[in-house]
């Protein structure tokens, strides 16, 4: 179904939120699922986790990064405007339970699909220690919505801007895992070295870890296998099965060429939605 | 013309796109036939009075009734003929196995060759859409029944061209995002232009037929919330929307596709427009195509258009077993498939960025016959070979979709989670609920799920009447 953009704010550099039109999906929808959506006639279908939703206004919030032409376009939309298809919630709901402490990590914009989850963790009565992190302070999002559902919250930036300087990995070694504080659950999202780096470590303290993919989708009901991922030696869906595996199973590798496929033609698209975008502009 | 003269009439041959030509490009391939053309192929049907073709057709067109018609030069009358039994014709007269079904039943094949039957339909169905006098029946009164059907493929249209006409309020839902299910994300253009599909959901449409696309049953509604919004009943016709792989090393390298994803990006994303269309596609030089079925000639025949310097269909049987349309076999060999037979893969080889370069296979030879009753093949021993490739594409069949399944309690699937349906009537286990097409078959054909759609159609409408 068409949605409308009833909302867009610019939370850092490349990064948007907008709040579309989406009643039945609103309503629907639990934490950890996503929307495909698909801008106009000759757009693609793209996946993008549901970051909040109001069941009463009958809203869905998607964020996300300007990273090719397909968000270069819907960052160029603006309130009012109609996005053609959106399609949700897909993908399974996150298996929320009271099991104690949980670290709900976010890296970069990974920081919007793990809130949802933090906030279901923190309502289940789970102890929430939030680990989120950025290359430099511009670039952090949800710092007071990931605050306002955690019972402890640590910071980091690469360049050290802002909090702890260095990656969210080390600061969960750091401050938590080598001190002996126990995590019964980590639940880690964003770029797929950092989700790495963090299971790596979790599997020397053997704490149990969740992690969230995104991978390559097209229709993202199960039907094309675009979005397989080796997990335990397994190939698994990731639309249907997933998002979410436990990343200590997961072939990493595997998963980083495969979102590689078609870089090349990324940037073919992006130079061709440039040059369409100049030619407007100068008639 | 008298009898004589009929029957001396040699079937008339379809005119088609040069090889070289089409190879290259994405449009259809026969160009079809001609008023005049049709007119004499009408002329060899020699008007059966028992004819046996009818019992050939799933849906039981009035075989000798539409092409008498034509003779008549009513091309329009002859088109809305076949409209009464078949919503479908233009799609039909292109995607049928015309060979295995009216036509093998055609009694001029048995002393030469049978009735165009196909290209007739075909001809006809053009003929009225291009005129633009496509008429919409008159639609009785108003039951007050609502129908949901979930699938918008050739199950689901059938279902709710039957039941719109009866009087029933119809509501489709289409998980995707354009109505015609494999008719629009499977089958390519060349073979079913997407335009006839839309004028034929269109035309639906037009009825009355409501369709909800982008809205994933099993997702976004359960049947049991559609029974709760007021539903009376719920077909479903979800096909078979589950890649199978082989399960061999190497599968998931890039380059390796699945057949419907392979085919969902250049039919449904019209991936062969990119960049003007966003969705990109592999474009590979050195195409292995695994399978036999009509899946992997599709499959085939887009990797070449796409521009391959070779593509290689790769299949462990022989040619006689080859699950494809005889025609669909000849247009891919025309066109330059070369086609390595009793020949199975075993891994795909990959380079350290994680993309496929070789598929390794074995030879083949052809055994005891197996459940399917044909020769098992048997691998032979030491007969590995490489064969160098950039892209790969898996069309060794389609499993079922667990979306519905999983999320309707009290609905009986088989061993394979196929949906298990009354053959005559399309009831499930659970009442009211009612499912046809590849979703309670496996893999078949549009008109095998159109027949059982038809009689689905008629056991819903005797349901909610009752009711």
């Amino acid at each position: 179904m068409t949605a409308k953009i009833l909302e867009k704010q610019r939370l850092s550099e490349g990064v948007y939120l907008m709040v579309l039109s989406g009643a039945k999906i609103a309503r629907k929808r639990k934490a950890g699922q996503f929307v495909v959506i698909r801008i106009h006639e000759q757009g693609e279908r793209i996946p993008l986790t549901i970051a909040d939703a109001d069941p009463a206004k009958g809203t869905v919030t998607i964020i996300f990064q300007v990273c090719g032409k397909s968000t270069s376009h819907l960052s160029d939309l603006n309130v009012g405007d109609e996005i053609l298809d959106l399609v949700g919630p897909l993908g399974k709901p996150t298996h929320v339970e009271k099991i104690g402490t949980v670290a709900c990590i976010g890296g970069g914009i990974g920081v919007a699909p793990v809130y949802p989850i933090t906030q279901a963790m923190k309502q289940a009565g789970n102890r929430i220690i939030s680990i989120i992190g950025a290359r430099n302070k511009e670039l952090l999002i949800m710092e007071d919505e990931m605050k306002a559902v955690s019972d402890e919250i640590v910071v980091t930036t690469d360049d050290g801007s802002y909090g702890f300087h260095g990656f969210v990995s080390q600061a969960l070694e750091n401050n938590y895992l080598m001190k002996g504080i126990k995590i019964d659950l980590v639940v880690a999202i964003g770029p797929v070295p950092m989700m790495r780096a963090v299971c790596d470590i979790t599997r020397k303290y053997n704490v149990p870890t969740v992690v969230s993919l995104n991978s390559i989708m097209v229709d993202a009901t199960g039907m094309c296998g675009a979005c397989r991922v080796s997990v335990g030696g397994k190939t698994r869906f990731a639309c249907v099965e997933g998002p979410e595996f436990d990343g200590h199973q997961v072939d990493f590798k595997e998963l980083i060429d495969r979102q590689r496929i078609y870089l090349a033609d990324e940037k073919e698209c992006m130079d061709h939605y440039c040059s369409c975008k100049l030619g407007k502009g100068s008639t | 013309m008298d009898m004589k003269d009929r029957l001396k009439i040699p079937r008339q041959p379809m005119p088609e796109q040069e090889a070289r030509v089409r190879a290259r490009n994405f449009d259809e391939v026969p160009l079809g036939y001609t008023p005049e053309t049709s007119k004499i192929e009408a002329l060899r049907c020699i008007q059966c009075k028992k004819p046996t073709c009818v019992e050939g057709c799933p849906v039981e067109i009035d075989i000798p009734g539409f092409i008498q018609l034509i003779v008549e030069g009513k091309f329009i009358e002859s088109a809305r003929k076949i409209k009464e039994t078949n919503a479908l014709p233009a799609v039909c007269g292109r995607v049928c196995p015309q060979e295995v079904q009216c036509e093998a039943k055609c009694v001029r094949g048995k002393k030469g060759e049978p009735v165009a039957i196909g290209r007739l339909e075909r001809f006809v169905a053009d003929y009225e859409r291009a005129t633009g006098e496509v008429a919409i029946p008159e639609i009785p009164k108003k039951t007050g029944k609502r129908i949901a059907i979930v699938g918008s493929g050739p199950a689901g249209l059938t279902v709710a061209g039957d039941l719109i006409k009866l009087g029933h309020e119809v509501t489709i839902f289409e998980a995707l995002h354009a109505p015609g299910g494999v008719l629009v994300y499977g089958i390519p253009e060349f073979r079913l232009p997407k335009a006839i599909v839309a004028a034929e959901v269109d035309y639906l449409k037009k009825m009355g037929v409501k369709i909800e696309t982008s809205h994933v049953v099993g997702k976004l509604s359960t049947v049991d919330e559609l029974f709760a919004e007021g539903y009376d009943a719920v077909f479903l016709g979800t096909g078979a929307g589950l890649p199978i792989f082989m399960n061999i090393p190497g599968e998931n390298l890039n380059g390796v596709y699945s057949a419907n994803e392979y085919l969902t990006r250049s039919n449904l994303m019209k991936a062969y427009k990119f960049p003007e269309y966003d969705t990109p596609i592999v474009r590979g030089r050195n195409v292995a195509v695994i399978g036999g079925g009509n899946v992997a000639m599709d499959s085939a025949r887009t990797a070449m258009r796409l521009g391959a310097d070779k593509v290689y269909l790769i299949y462990r049987r022989s040619r006689v077993e080859m699950p494809a349309r005889i025609e669909e076999i000849h247009h891919a060999e025309e066109e330059g498939i070369e086609f390595h037979l009793l020949t199975n893969p075993v891994r795909y080889i990959g380079n350290d960025k994680g993309w496929v370069i070789g598929v390794e296979c074995l030879k083949m030879e052809l055994g005891e016959p197996d459940e399917s009753g044909r020769r098992r093949p048997v691998p032979v021993k030491g007969s590995e070979f490489v064969i160098d490739i950039d892209t790969a594409v898996v069309a060794i069949g389609a499993g079922s979709n667990p979306l519905v399944q999983s999320t309707t309690p009290g609905l009986n699937t088989n061993k394979r989670n196929y949906i298990i349906a009354d053959e005559e009537t399309g009831q499930t286990s659970r009442e009211g609920v009612f499912a046809g097409g590849d979703i309670v078959t496996g893999s078949a054909t549009v008109i095998l799920a159109m027949g059982a759609g038809r009689k689905a159609a008629r056991a819903i409408h005797k349901y909610v009447m009752s009711k």
